[in-house]
Order: structure tokens, then C-alpha cells, then sequence
């Protein structure tokens, strides 16, 4: 096995694996700090924070270093690569090349929203002296809002990284951000009228290793020290993009993307990163509630569980063909597996249908020319369909014989008097429900409706089981490729919703608190298609169902 | 030393001298002819056996560079021309340019004949409007004459050569930064390896070599590679790493002399030769204190320092950074070494890429300081942070892409370390050279 030495310690290669120095030092739990380096970008090696000193093993054993300094992102480590990465040279290079980049940094940390999460104060901290000697004033360059509709750009606040620049270049492709002007005068704009506004622009506040690029949606909003964060998956299309929920005091504040190497790599798109919104709408179904003939009787919780168990009971026993379930491709697995073994513990005739899968346009891949035309190789898909979890909801029905049903068909047999019984779930913040589908299945004897947001039916379930968010729920998304990852509840919902796990945790009468691992061990051992369910935990990158087993774990990108 | 006769300049005075006909007349491309009869590898082999170093500042030996392309590669293989001439003080390639460009265009023949290129960029400095003219006219004759273009001379050689004028910008001149301006793109040097001969212009093998250097080709095919080494200095037996400094060399000579000018000597003249002999000596009587060895990126030689030899070994022994492009600038004993390192200074913080972080920030701290210190707030301690800021930036402790750096840093660590005197003395005399701040806001740039 080849075998680099990195600070005095063995380092072993994978075959064919291309390491640079910050990437190897990384494995020995060894941080080179860094600003312009980023795993997903090309390299420039111009910020010169990496700078290490590396030397080659020869045959005969003796080591010989490299007179100079060279940067750690630019440097292959191979077989008898020796790295030393923290020596008073070192140090020393670390140091000044911080004091040139704090020389016209403004210090207003205070208002800064970077603050707290800024590499510059946390090498400054680390690696920096103590004061600036520049007596002189600083340069001030113009601020500009008007970089984009959803970011802002502190020019004197920028270290002149250029991450922003390959981003728009290399992934998005847009190539909207540019370097204007020279030396030290020069500064991140934009061509007039031609604003950075792709839709992965985001992605470029979360490259910006200082507060130069800030989010408009998130200025201001928060200290980032007060935000407590969650994994979680983002929901919004089938790509899955493995995220990070901010949150404070129930509130939520952003979403970041969460480096995944086996889901979607280092980014989101802005209709993931912004399209949370809803979660704190007025609209929100905020109490649960039993009905008789149109006149809410409780909204208790205690009374509605039990008394649903025992109409749902009876309706089965009734006419068993007659009672049909709609499951979302909203639900986590966990939900979709409670729901339908319940159902299908009644009667094996309940039939079991699949929800409404949005779809809008086409796979949208980038980078893309100037012209909007994709380029090969993909570095990132907008998936059409506009749901988290069709894949997932569909192996849980597949294994219960979910019946070829439609929405459609239910509400033409409801309106037609055919329908005993429907539960419906919703959880698709844009809608799932058309007001003639509502009506038909409005019919039905007995109308159960889990959801969150309010419908065309909401108003007319003798059921209302107000259920919660993505961001409110625990439990696993299925993506478009069978990675299942789990989602993490991150806020509690408004008083009177309970998460859709606990709600149906609760129906199927199990004891104790909600436990999503739980039911994934009990899916592993019950379903052979999530046998790789049978840790209970998905780790942090999540889990290919198709392939029987976690994949390898990969090494954290920094970002 | 006996009289030398000029190679390069030699056609300079003539009526006509840039036309095709008078070109001819004298012999000209009879060398091209002479190479177009030989295997390339054979001409590589003559200039790399004549040990011609590279004129451009480097010094790195021109045959060698060649042989660093790929063997056998499919092509295209590039040359690029560094016509960027931009050292401040130097102005050898425009006399080339402007009154023989068909020695350089024939250079440049003999060369994409040697390393099998069937296209050259000639990246020709904005501001030489004439040299445009002169070489748009002469590579047209060319073409008419049949001397570019498909099948030259006969042979089964085609080559076509672009003239490409750059946007004025010093970084140009760096040999990365060149291709990059020559893609369309902004000229950051890129980083190294891969080194331009491997994966170069439009990711091609490319060579890149200067003016001087090219005309220099021509006269080795001409005359051989033993006269080239009849000329100049031989290596310096203490040095194993010194090769050489062979051949003729235009000194451009300009500052306080009585006669500026560009002159074609052997290498190896002193530079109290230069400017006794050679420019009239120094201005108004006076005595020089302080002489630039070539370009002000290179640092200074002080009074003491003037019979240090002017080839590829010498300023480097005197604590300069090397040769540079032999543009030796003479400052006289009543100009003030702190207003010279201010223009030094302000110059290379104007021309900064500001692609890597100690060069871009650098090199402006250190023009505050010095416009700080010339309004007369200058304290002994911004000496040592000169210096230190200096010590810090350039390839040599490795902080940066390119020699950009190094080339703004040089003149500090000098002037500070030889005329460290004068720099206490300005500062303790609390003189100022700009006496408000508006004159301070007017000579920022």
C-alpha cells in the first residue's frame, strides 16, 4: 500500500485515489487551512493560505524537501510524499498571508452575518497575529445589492477567493460574477443588467468563505451562533439533496446544502433553498378534529386516536373493498410502512393508492452555456418531479400489493357512492387535490385526511389529523436513485399538530414514543427491498437501497 | 575592450531598413533557408549548443526550452512571441521591432521550424502602435513573398504568424499570463506544472520566447553557434549552475545619463562602462548613486556596486535578482532613493494581477507606507515592515504564482538595505516630497 508522510505520521493511499495535500492532511485529522481551494471547483491556488512544505522519499530512504513553499490544493500526494504542514515556516507564511488578507478587511464582525461561521476569524484566531500594522486607510470599495435578486455582495468585505467566479463558470455555468479591475482595487461584479440570478445562485453565499456574498432572504435575520442545526433531507424535488435546517426557538431561518458525495455533492438549488416558506404559513391547519355531520365535535387528540381506530374498524368490517387509503409521496417510508400494514392488518382488501406526483417541465442539468443549453458532464439536476419520496412510498405499497388505483378513480367511485372509507394523506405544500376530486371523495362514508397545509377537503374530512412538515418530522426520504437518507425534526410544529410518525405510531396502536429506527428495523426484517434498513440508523450520507448495504463512507468535504 | 560590431542592430541605420527588399539585400533570410534544410532537431540542437539564454529577464537557455515539448506530439504546437515589452526602462524589442521585423519574423520562422509549429502569436504591447504597423506591413510582405503561408521556401513548411495586440497590462509579459490574454481571458499567470511546453496556449504545447531572443536565432543560423560562444562570458568555474552568458545584448540605458539610449554590446559590460562609455556618463556632473542593473524589477546596484558585470551571473552576485532585460536606469546622487522606491513601488502595485493574496495586498501596503513616509509621517519602524512585507511575498519563499512579486519586492529589500541611510535620514528629517493631499490623491496613479 503507498504510504505518505503527513506531519511526521503514515498516511496510506488508496490505490488510485488523487489526494492533495489539504485532502490527505485531512485524513490524519490535520486541518490546512485554506480559502479558494473547494473540492467541487478547479484549482487556482492563489489565496496562499495552504502553503506547505513538502518534500519526496528517494529510493534510498533519504528524504529531500522542496527549497520553497508550495501550496497544499495544488500538490499531489503520492507514494514517499512527505508534507509538513505545521512548522514555524509554516506558520510563519500562514500568518502573513492572513495579515494581507485582514489589510483591507473591514472589521465589522458585530453586523456581519458571516460572523460566527467566517474562516477568516476562525484562522485569524488560529493562525494570525493579534493586531493589524497597517496605518494607512483602508481601501473601501462600493457595496453591491444589486448582484442578484436573492444575494448581496460587501465588496470590501471579499478576499478576492474567486469561488463565486468558478462556481457561476464551472457548475452553473451562467458565468454571471467575474473579477473587474486589477491589484488591489479589483472586486467581484457583474456585467450591467445582467444580474446573478440562475438558480443555483445561492450556492455562491454558501462558497463565500467571509461575509462578502450574503443571502438576502437571511440578512440580518439571525446570529448564526443562535441557530441549532438539523440534517435533514430538502424535499422539494426527487434529486434529495442532503441539507442542513437552521432553526431558532422554532423558527426556521435557512437551509444549507450538507455535503453528500452519494447524493447530490456540495450544493442546492435556490427552489430548495428558499421554498421552505411555507412552513410558517397562517394557513397551517393548526388543530386536529373529529366531525359529525359537518360540526366539529373534538379537537382533542385523546378522543380523536381511539375514536378513529374504532370507525376505521367498523368501516373495514362494513366493506372492506369499499375502504381505500391515498398515500403522498410526501410521507417518509416509516409513515407509508405504519399506514399500510395497519390498513392492511384490517383487511387484506383495503386498497392502497398513490397520491398525486407533481411533475413540472423536464430535468433541469447543469452547467449550461450562455445560452441555457446543458453541457456534459452534469454537475447538478432540478428533477422535475416535484416530490421527496414517490420511490420510497412506492416500495412500501409494492410490497403490500398496492392496487393500480388512482386519486382519480377513488373520487369517480366515491362520487358514484362505491366508497366506504378513504384516508387520505396530503403533505404537498403546492396542492394535490382538485375541488371535483374533493367533492367526489367527500362522499364517502367516512372521510379521514392527514395534512398540513388546507385543501379542497380539509374543511369536510370527519378526520382531520393535523400533521407536520418535512421539517418537523423524523423519518427517511427515498430519492430518485434509491438513496435513502433520513430527515431530522429540526422545530416543533404549531401547537395542536403532532408529527405524522407520532400521529400514526399512535393509530397502529404501538406503545411508547415514536421511533423511526424502530420501524426501519422492522421494515428490514419485513421487506426484503429495505433489508439495508436493518441498522435502524442511515448514517450520515444515507443509505443505497438497491445495494444492499451502507456504501463506503467518504471522506467530509469541507466547505 | 575592442570595438564590437553590432549583430542585431547592425541594419538598424539604414534607409528602409524594415522593408522586405533591403532585408534581402543584406542576406536576409538566407538563414531560414539554411534551417528549412535541416531536420529540426538539428537546429534545436544549434541553438541549444550556442547556450542562448532567453533575453526576456529569466535567462533560461532557449534550446533547452524547446526540447521540453512533447516528442512526437500530434501538434498544433504553438510559439508565442512575447513582444509585451514593459519593464519600465526597457525598449530593446520596439527598436527590433520598429526598424528590422524581418529578423525577428525570421527568427521566429527558424524556431517553428525547430519545434515542428505551424502557428505563431506575436503579443505585440498596446502602446508600440508603430511596431504594429511596422510588423503588420512586414508579415504582409511576407505572405506576398511567399515566406509565411503554406510550402515556404519550397519546403514542406507552412506557418502563419497572428499579431496580436494586448490591452496594456505589465502581467501580460509573464509568459502564463501571455496565453491566458491570448485565450481571451484575463492574464492571471496560471499555476505550474503543467508548464507551458507540456499543456500551454489552447491547452497545446506552446513555446514562448522573446523578441530579442528570436532575432538572436537567426544570426546563430547564420553564423553558427561557436561564434554565438565567441561572444560574452563563459561560465563561471565556481558556479556548476551558471551555463554561460553568451552572444550580443541590447542594454537600454536611460535615467539621469547625457545619453539615454539602447545599446548592443557583448555580454558582460560593467555598468560603470555602460554609462561612462556608452550614455555620456551621468548627468550635470553629478555621481550615480544608485543603478538599476535591469529593469526596476531586478533591485539596485549601488555606487560601489558599478563594475559588477552586467550577464546573466553578476547582479545576482551583487544581492540584485538577475539580469532582467539589461535596462540599466541610472539614478544620480541628489535624487532621493525614497521617491525612486516609490515609483518602483507604485508601479507594480498599478500592474498587480491581484490573482494571489501577498502580491495583490503587498505591493499596495507597501506604496501606503512609502506615500505615507514621502507626506512626512514616516516612522524608522515602516522600514522594517517594508522589508518584512517584502521578505514575505514571490516565488522565491514561494507565496506566489508568478515572479510579479518577487519583482516588486526585490527593489525594497535593496534600496532598504543598501540606502538604508538616506531612508533615515528622509524620515528623520521629516522632509516630504508631496506637501498636500491633493498632490498625495495626484500621484497615486
Amino acid at each position: 500500500m503507498p504510504t505518505a508522510i503527513i506531519n511526521n505520521q503514515p498516511l496510506e493511499l488508496k490505490p488510485g485515489e488523487q489526494l492533495n495535500c489539504i485532502q490527505a492532511a485531512q485524513r490524519i485529522g490535520y486541518e490546512i487551512p485554506s480559502y479558494c481551494w473547494h473540492p467541487a471547483l478547479s484549482v487556482v491556488a492563489s489565496c496562499r493560505m495552504c502553503l506547505v512544505e513538502v518534500g519526496d522519499t528517494k529510493p534510498d530512504g533519504t528524504v529531500v524537501m522542496q527549497p520553497k513553499l508550495v501550496p497544499g490544493c495544488q500538490t499531489p500526494v503520492k507514494e514517499g510524499t512527505v508534507v509538513i504542514a505545521n512548522s514555524e515556516k509554516v506558520k510563519a507564511a500562514q500568518k502573513a498571508t492572513l495579515e494581507y488578507l485582514l489589510l483591507n478587511h473591514p472589521l465589522d464582525c458585530p453586523t456581519c452575518d458571516q460572523a460566527g461561521e467566517c474562516f477568516l476569524q476562525d484562522y485569524s484566531y488560529k493562525y494570525g497575529r493579534g493586531y493589524s500594522r497597517l496605518q494607512e486607510p483602508k481601501n473601501i470599495k462600493p457595496d453591491k445589492d444589486h448582484i442578484g435578486a436573492n444575494i448581496t455582495l460587501f465588496t470590501d468585505r471579499c478576499i478576492m477567493c474567486t469561488r463565486c467566479v468558478r462556481f457561476t463558470r464551472e457548475v452553473s455555468g451562467t458565468s454571471e460574477l467575474q473579477v473587474v479591475s486589477r491589484g488591489s482595487a479589483e472586486q467581484i461584479d457583474i456585467f450591467p443588467g445582467m444580474p446573478c440570478d440562475n438558480k443555483l445562485a445561492g450556492n455562491v453565499v454558501d462558497l463565500c468563505p467571509v461575509g462578502a456574498l450574503c443571502s438576502k432572504d437571511f440578512l440580518y435575520q439571525q446570529r448564526v451562533w443562535w441557530l441549532k442545526t438539523t440534517k435533514s433531507v430538502c424535499p422539494n424535488c426527487s434529486t434529495g439533496c442532503s441539507v442542513d435546517v437552521d432553526q431558532n426557538e422554532d423558527q426556521l431561518y435557512r437551509l444549507t446544502p450538507r455535503s453528500n458525495p452519494i447524493s447530490q455533492g456540495d450544493f442546492m438549488c435556490d427552489e430548495g433553498r428558499f421554498g421552505w416558506k411555507y412552513i410558517h404559513s397562517d394557513e397551517r391547519l393548526t388543530f386536529p378534529a373529529r366531525r359529525k355531520n359537518g360540526e366539529v365535535r373534538t379537537r382533542d387528540w385523546d378522543d380523536i386516536i381511539p375514536s378513529l381506530q374504532k370507525a376505521l374498524a367498523k368501516a373495514v368490517a362494513k366493506a372492506p373493498e369499499k375502504c381505500a387509503a391515498v398515500f403522498s409521496p410526501w410521507m417518509t417510508v416509516e409513515e407509508a410502512f405504519m399506514l399500510a400494514a395497519y390498513l392492511r392488518g384490517l383487511s387484506p382488501k383495503v386498497k392502497l393508492a398513490l397520491g398525486p406526483v407533481k411533475t413540472v417541465g423536464e430535468d433541469d442539468t447543469y452547467p449550461k452555456d450562455f445560452y441555457g443549453k446543458p453541457i456534459e458532464p452534469v454537475k447538478f439536476t432540478i428533477r422535475a418531479e416535484k416530490a421527496p419520496n414517490r420511490r420510497g412510498v412506492e416500495m412500501v405499497l409494492n410490497h403490500f400489493g398496492g392496487s393500480a388505483t388512482t386519486l382519480g378513480d377513488l373520487a369517480a367511485d366515491g362520487a358514484a357512492g362505491k366508497l366506504e372509507a378513504i384516508y387520505l394523506v396530503g403533505g404537498d405544500p403546492a396542492g394535490w387535490l382538485e375541488p371535483h376530486q374533493a367533492a367526489g371523495l367527500s362522499k364517502a362514508a367516512l372521510v379521514i385526511l392527514q395534512d398540513f397545509l388546507p385543501s379542497a377537503i380539509s374543511d369536510r374530512a370527519d378526520f382531520l389529523l393535523t400533521g407536520g412538515s418535512f421539517a418537523e418530522r423524523d423519518g427517511s426520504f427515498v430519492n430518485y436513485k434509491g438513496l435513502a437518507q433520513e430527515i431530522g425534526r429540526a422545530i416543533r410544529g404549531p401547537d395542536g399538530t403532532r408529527p405524522d410518525g407520532r400521529i400514526l405510531w399512535d393509530l397502529t396502536g404501538r406503545k411508547g414514543l415514536f421511533n423511526p429506527a424502530a420501524i426501519r428495523k422492522e421494515m428490514a426484517e419485513k421487506i426484503p427491498a429495505f433489508a439495508a434498513f436493518k441498522q435502524g440508523a442511515l448514517g450520515e450520507f444515507g443509505v443505497l437501497l438497491n445495494e444492499h448495504g451502507a456504501p463506503e463512507a467518504h471522506v467530509v468535504a469541507k466547505t | 575592450m575592442p570595438s564590437f560590431e553590432p549583430v542585431l542592430l547592425a541594419r538598424i541605420a539604414k534607409p528602409n531598413s524594415a522593408k522586405l527588399e533591403t532585408y534581402r539585400a543584406d542576406g536576409g533570410y538566407k538563414a531560414l533557408e539554411k534551417a528549412l534544410g535541416m531536420p529540426p532537431a538539428d537546429v534545436t540542437n544549434m541553438v541549444k549548443d550556442s547556450v542562448l539564454r532567453g533575453r526576456g529577464g529569466a535567462g533560461f537557455p532557449a534550446g533547452l526550452k524547446w526540447t521540453f515539448l512533447p516528442k512526437d506530439h500530434p501538434g498544433p504546437i504553438y510559439l508565442c512571441v512575447n513582444a509585451d515589452e514593459s519593464e519600465p526602462g526597457t525598449f530593446n524589442n520596439r527598436i527590433l521591432m520598429e526598424l528590422d521585423p524581418h529578423q525577428l519574423i525570421e527568427g521566429i520562422a527558424i524556431a517553428c521550424h525547430a519545434i515542428k509549429s505551424e502557428k505563431a502569436f506575436l503579443y505585440l504591447r498596446y502602446e508600440y502602435g508603430r511596431s504594429y504597423r511596422v510588423l503588420d506591413a512586414a508579415i504582409k510582405e511576407c505572405y506576398a513573398a511567399g515566406l509565411l503561408g503554406k510550402n515556404i521556401l519550397g519546403k514542406e513548411f507552412n506557418l502563419d504568424i497572428v499579431l496580436h495586440r494586448g490591452a496594456a497590462a505589465y502581467i501580460c509579459g509573464e509568459e502564463t499570463g501571455l496565453i491566458e490574454s491570448l485565450e481571451g481571458k484575463r492574464a492571471w499567470p496560471r499555476i505550474k506544472p503543467p508548464f507551458p511546453a507540456i499543456e500551454g496556449l489552447f491547452r497545446k504545447p506552446t513555446i514562448v520566447n522573446n523578441v530579442e531572443t528570436l532575432c538572436c536565432v537567426t544570426h546563430i543560423l547564420n553564423r553558427g553557434s561557436e561564434w554565438f560562444k565567441s561572444i560574452g562570458v563563459p561560465p563561471d568555474p565556481n558556479n556548476p549552475r551558471d551555463m554561460g552568458s553568451y552572444g550580443p545584448k541590447l542594454y537600454c540605458i536611460s535615467g539621469h545619463v547625457n545619453k539615454p539610449g539602447c545599446v548592443e554590446l557583448p555580454l558582460g559590460v560593467t555598468a560603470r562602462e555602460l554609462i561612462d562609455e556608452h550614455a555620456g556618463g551621468v548627468w550635470k556632473g553629478r555621481k550615480a548613486k544608485a543603478v538599476v542593473p535591469g529593469g526596476i524589477s531586478m533591485g539596485f546596484l549601488s555606487a560601489d556596486e558599478l563594475d559588477t558585470p552586467l550577464d546573466f551571473n553578476g547582479p545576482g552576485k551583487a544581492g540584485c535578482l538577475g539580469l532582467g532585460t539589461a535596462a540599466v536606469v541610472v539614478v544620480d546622487d541628489q535624487t532621493s532613493m525614497v521617491d525612486v522606491l516609490y515609483n518602483c513601488c507604485r508601479f507594480m502595485s498599478h500592474e498587480s494581477c491581484g490573482q494571489c493574496t501577498p502580491c495583490r495586498e503587498g505591493t499596495a501596503w507597501m506604496t501606503k507606507i512609502l506615500e505615507r513616509i514621502r507626506a512626512g509621517h514616516g516612522k524608522m519602524e515602516d522600514l522594517d515592515t517594508l522589508t518584512e512585507v517584502a521578505g514575505s511575498m514571490g516565488i522565491i519563499p514561494g507565496t506566489t504564482i508568478c515572479g510579479l512579486s518577487d519583482g516588486a519586492a526585490w527593489p525594497v529589500k535593496n534600496a532598504i538595505k543598501k540606502f538604508r541611510g538616506d531612508f533615515e535620514e528622509y524620515i528623520a528629517s521629516g522632509r516630504r516630497s508631496v506637501t498636500s493631499a491633493q498632490e498625495l490623491m495626484a500621484g497615486a496613479h
